[in-house]
C-alpha cells in the first residue's frame, strides 16, 4: 500500500529525515517509536502533505501512485489520513460541517452523489456513540475550547466517519486518560480490516497493549535505526532508546 | 480652518434651504443657520485632523450632491424594494432622503408606540423634538454634522413610552434612488425607562454614485434595552456618512450590530454614553471589496460606575480595499468600577489590502477593569492544511474560513430573518465556492 524508499527531507537547509525506507502493506500495523525531536511528526505530515518542507531525495508510493505529487485533499481523498499530534482549532466552523464535507468530497472523488442527510446523521451519531462522545461536540467548532482529551477523540471520531485506507496516528494516545485511552482503542480496533494499515507514532507501550502492531520501528535522528515486532517495543520499554542511538554512531 | 477648506457645496445649496423641513421653528433655523456657518468655513474633514487620518473625503468635493427638496418620489422599483424589506417587522422607507407613508407600513403598531417622518413630527410636536435634536451629538463633533444638520430633509422620529415591550423589530429602509442625489437624514429614537425594542436601519440604493448623510440621535432611558442594527449595502458607487450617536440613562442597555458591506467610501460613527451602570455591546462587521474604503470610528464613553462595555469589530478585506477602524474607550473620573473591553480584528486576503487599527483607551479611574486587543492578519496556514487534510481543497478551505471568521458577527444576529439577510449579503461579496450557507 505504502512505499517509502530512501526518503530525505529539509526544513530549510536542516535534514530531518536521512534515509526512510518502509513497506507498508493492507492489513498490517506499523508502531513508530523514537525520541522527541526525531522527526516522526515530519514523516507523518509529510504524507499527508503538509507545506513548508523539502524532499531532497527519494520518494514514496502510495497504491501504486506518486503520493509526493498529490495535494494533500487529494490524498485525504484517496485514503490518507493524519491524526494530528496537535489537532487545529477552527473557530466558526461547526464539527458535522466539516464532517459532511469531507465525506462529500470523498464520495464526489469516487464518482458517488453526495450523502443523504438522515444516512449521514445516522452514520455520524452511531460513531459518536462508539467513542463515547456526547452528541454536542458535533454542533461546537472543531477543536475550538475543546480539552486535549476530547480533541483526540474527536480526530478518532473523524477517522471513524471517513473510513480512511491509511490511517497515521501521531500520538494520538498522548493526552488520554486511561478510560479514554481504551475507548479510542477500541475505536481504532473496529476499525481494522484487511484492506486498512495503520501507522502509530506513540512514546508509550500502553497504546500497544490496546493495539497490537505487526512491526516496531525506531526512528531516531531521522533514520530507521531498528525494526522489529511487538516485542521491540516492550524491550524500548525497558532500555530506552539510548542503545540504539549509541548502535547508530559506532554503526 | 482657513478658506482652503471651503466647500462649494453651501452655494450650491442655497435655494434649497427655505424649502427644508422645520424652517417655521425658529430654534431649528438657528441651529441650522449655525450649522451652515460652520460648515462654510471649515468644509468637509480634513485628514490632518485626527479622527479622519485614514479617511479622505475629498471626492465628494469634487462631485457635487444635490437634496431631492420636493416630497415627490420617483419610481421607486418594488419588487427590488421587497428583496431587502424583513418580514414579521413594522416597516418604514425613506425615499432620496424622504420618508414615504405609502411605502411604510406600520398598521397595528402599539399606541405606546409613535413612529413618524421628521418633517411630520417637526410639524406635530416640535416642542418634544426641540429637546432631542443635535443634543446626543454636537454640531462640533465634525462638520458632517454641521453638513446633516443644515440640510437634513426629513427623517424619522421614534418614541417608546409606558414600558411598551416591542415584539416586532422597526425596520428603517433608507434607499437611495437617484443619480448624484444627497440623501439627508436625521433620526431621533427616544426609549423611555423600562421599554424595549429592536431596530433596523436599513441602507441601499441604486446603482448610482449618490451620498448618504444620516445621523441618528438615540436616548434610552432608565432600563430601556435597544438592540440597533445597521446594515449599510450601499452601491457600490455610494458615499455613506453615517452616525450613531446614543445617550444612555442608567442600567440602560443598549446593542449595536454594525454591518458596514457596501459604498464605495463608507464611514460610520458609534458614539455612546453611558450612565451608572449601563451596558453597551458594539458590534461591527466590515467587509472591503475591489477598491472599497470602509471606516468604522466608535466611541465609549465611560462618565459614571459600574459601567459595562464590550467591543467587537471584524473586518474582512480583499483586493484594494481598506479598512479603518479607531475605537474610543473613555472612562471618566467618577467612573470607578467600569468593566470594559474592546477588540478589533482584521483579516486581509490580498497583498493590496489594507487594515489601520488604533484602538485608544483613555482611563481617568483607578479602579477599572479595561482591556483592548488588534490583530491584522491572514488565514491561518495551519488551519487551511488541516482542513486539506480532511478532503477540502484548498480554495474551499479558504473560503470556509472567511466566512468562518465573518460569520462570528453575523451568528449574533437575533433576528432570524435579518440574519438570512445578512448572511446572504455577506455571502454576495466574497467568493463562496464550496461554501455552504445552511450548515454555518
Ligand atoms: N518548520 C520547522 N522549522 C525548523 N525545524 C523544524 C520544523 N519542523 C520540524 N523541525 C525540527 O525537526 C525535528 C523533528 O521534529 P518532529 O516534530 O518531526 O519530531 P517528533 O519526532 O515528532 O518529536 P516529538 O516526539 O517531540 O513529537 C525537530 O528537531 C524539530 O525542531
Ligand atoms: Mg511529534
Amino acid at each position: 500500500m505504502l512505499s517509502i524508499k530512501n526518503l530525505h527531507v529539509s526544513v530549510g537547509d536542516k535534514p530531518i529525515l536521512k534515509g526512510i525506507n518502509l513497506e507498508i502493506n493492507a492489513g498490517e500495523i506499523h508502531a513508530i517509536m523514537g525520541p522527541n525531536g526525531s522527526g516522526k511528526s515530519t514523516l507523518s505530515h509529510i504524507l499527508s502533505g503538509k507545506s513548508g518542507y523539502t524532499v531532497t531525495e527519494g520518494s514514496v508510493t502510495y497504491q501504486g501512485k506518486e503520493l509526493l505529487e498529490m495535494p494533500p485533499e487529494i490524498r485525504a481523498r484517496e485514503g490518507v489520513f493524519l491524526a494530528f499530534q496537535y489537532p487545529v482549532e477552527i473557530p466558526g466552523v461547526s464539527n458535522i460541517y466539516l464532517l459532511k464535507a469531507a465525506l462529500n468530497s470523498i464520495r464526489k472523488h469516487h464518482g458517488q452523489s453526495e450523502v443523504d442527510a438522515m444516512d449521514f446523521l445516522t452514520l455520524v451519531k452511531g460513531k459518536v456513540r462508539l467513542l463515547e462522545m456526547d452528541e454536542k461536540f458535533l454542533y461546537r467548532a472543531v477543536n475550538e475550547g475543546f480539552s486535549g482529551g476530547e480533541k483526540k477523540r474527536n480526530e478518532i471520531l473523524q477517522m471513524a466517519i471517513l473510513e480512511p485506507k491509511l490511517c497515521i496516528l501521531d500520538e494520538t494516545d498522548s493526552g488520554l486518560d486511561i478510560d479514554a485511552l481504551k475507548i479510542v482503542s477500541e475505536g481504532v480496533n473496529s476499525l481494522r480490516s484487511t484492506d486498512r494499515a495503520f501507522v502509530m507514532v506513540t512514546h508509550y507501550q500502553r497504546l500497544l497493549d490496546y493495539i497490537k502492531p505487526d512491526y516496531v520501528h525506531v526512528l531516531a535522528n531521522g533514520q530507521i535505526v531498528k525494526s522489529g515486532g511487538a516485542e521491540l517495543a516492550l524491550e524500548l520499554e525497558e532500555k530506552g532508546y539510548s542503545w540504539l542511538e549509541d548502535n547508530q554512531v559506532a554503526a | 480652518m482657513t478658506t482652503a477648506n471651503a466647500s462649494r457645496y453651501p452655494a450650491e445649496y442655497s435655494n434649497s434651504v427655505p424649502l427644508l423641513c422645520g424652517q417655521s421653528l425658529s430654534w431649528l433655523k438657528q441651529q441650522r443657520t449655525n450649522a451652515l456657518l460652520q460648515f462654510s468655513e471649515q468644509g468637509f474633514p480634513a485628514l490632518h485632523e485626527e479622527e479622519w487620518r485614514y479617511t479622505n473625503v475629498s471626492a465628494i468635493e469634487k462631485k457635487l450632491f444635490s437634496p431631492k427638496v420636493n416630497k415627490t418620489t420617483g419610481f421607486v422599483d418594488v419588487e427590488w424594494l421587497k428583496s431587502y424589506q424583513l418580514e414579521d417587522a413594522w416597516s418604514v422607507v425613506l425615499v432620496d432622503g424622504h420618508f414615504s407613508a405609502e411605502l411604510s407600513s406600520l398598521e397595528g403598531l402599539p399606541n405606546d408606540v409613535l413612529v413618524k417622518g421628521m418633517a411630520d413630527a417637526l410639524e406635530e410636536i416640535p416642542e418634544v423634538l426641540e429637546r432631542f435634536i443635535n443634543q446626543a451629538v454636537s454640531v462640533d463633533e465634525h462638520s458632517f454634522i454641521a453638513f446633516n444638520t443644515a440640510w437634513f430633509t426629513d427623517g424619522l422620529f421614534v418614541h417608546l413610552s409606558n414600558k411598551q415591550v416591542l415584539e416586532r423589530p422597526i425596520q428603517v429602509l433608507h434607499i437611495a434612488t437617484q443619480q448624484d442625489v444627497l440623501s439627508a437624514t436625521r433620526t431621533v429614537i427616544i426609549l423611555d425607562k423600562l421599554t424595549e425594542a429592536s431596530i433596523i436601519e436599513t441602507y441601499v440604493g441604486y446603482d448610482n454614485a449618490y451620498l448618504s448623510s444620516a445621523v441618528t440621535e438615540v436616548f434610552v432611558g432608565k432600563n430601556a434595552d435597544l438592540t440597533l442594527y445597521k446594515m449599510q449595502c450601499e452601491s457600490e458607487k455610494a458615499y455613506h456618512f453615517g452616525g450613531v450617536y446614543v445617550k444612555q440613562d442608567c442600567h440602560a442597555r443598549f446593542r449595536h450590530h454594525n454591518f458596514a458591506f457596501g459604498a464605495l467610501l463608507a464611514r460610520s460613527d458609534i458614539h455612546t454614553d453611558l450612565d451608572h451602570a449601563s451596558e453597551c455591546e458594539l458590534n461591527g462587521l466590515y467587509l472591503g471589496v475591489k477598491r472599497q474604503h470602509i471606516d468604522n470610528h466608535t466611541r465609549i464613553n465611560h462618565t459614571k460606575s459600574h459601567g459595562i462595555s464590550r467591543e467587537l469589530y471584524k473586518g474582512v478585506l480583499d483586493g484594494r480595499a481598506r479598512g479603518v477602524f479607531q475605537g474610543r474607550v473613555i472612562v471618566a473620573k467618577d467612573a470607578q468600577k467600569t468593566d470594559s473591553q474592546m477588540n478589533n480584528r482584521n483579516l486581509l486576503l490580498s497583498n493590496e489590502a489594507e487594515a489601520d487599527s488604533k484602538p485608544q483607551l483613555e482611563i481617568y479611574a483607578d479602579d477599572v477593569k479595561c482591556g483592548h486587543g488588534v490583530t491584522v492578519g491572514q488565514l491561518d496556514e495551519k488551519s487551511i492544511f488541516y482542513l486539506q487534510s480532511r478532503c477540502v481543497d484548498e480554495e474551499t478551505a479558504r473560503n470556509i474560513l472567511t466566512f468562518a471568521f465573518a460569520n462570528e458577527m453575523v451568528d449574533k444576529v437575533r433576528i432570524k430573518v435579518l440574519h438570512e439577510m445578512i448572511l446572504d449579503q455577506a455571502l454576495l461579496r466574497f467568493p463562496q465556492e464550496g461554501v455552504n450557507k445552511e450548515w454555518l
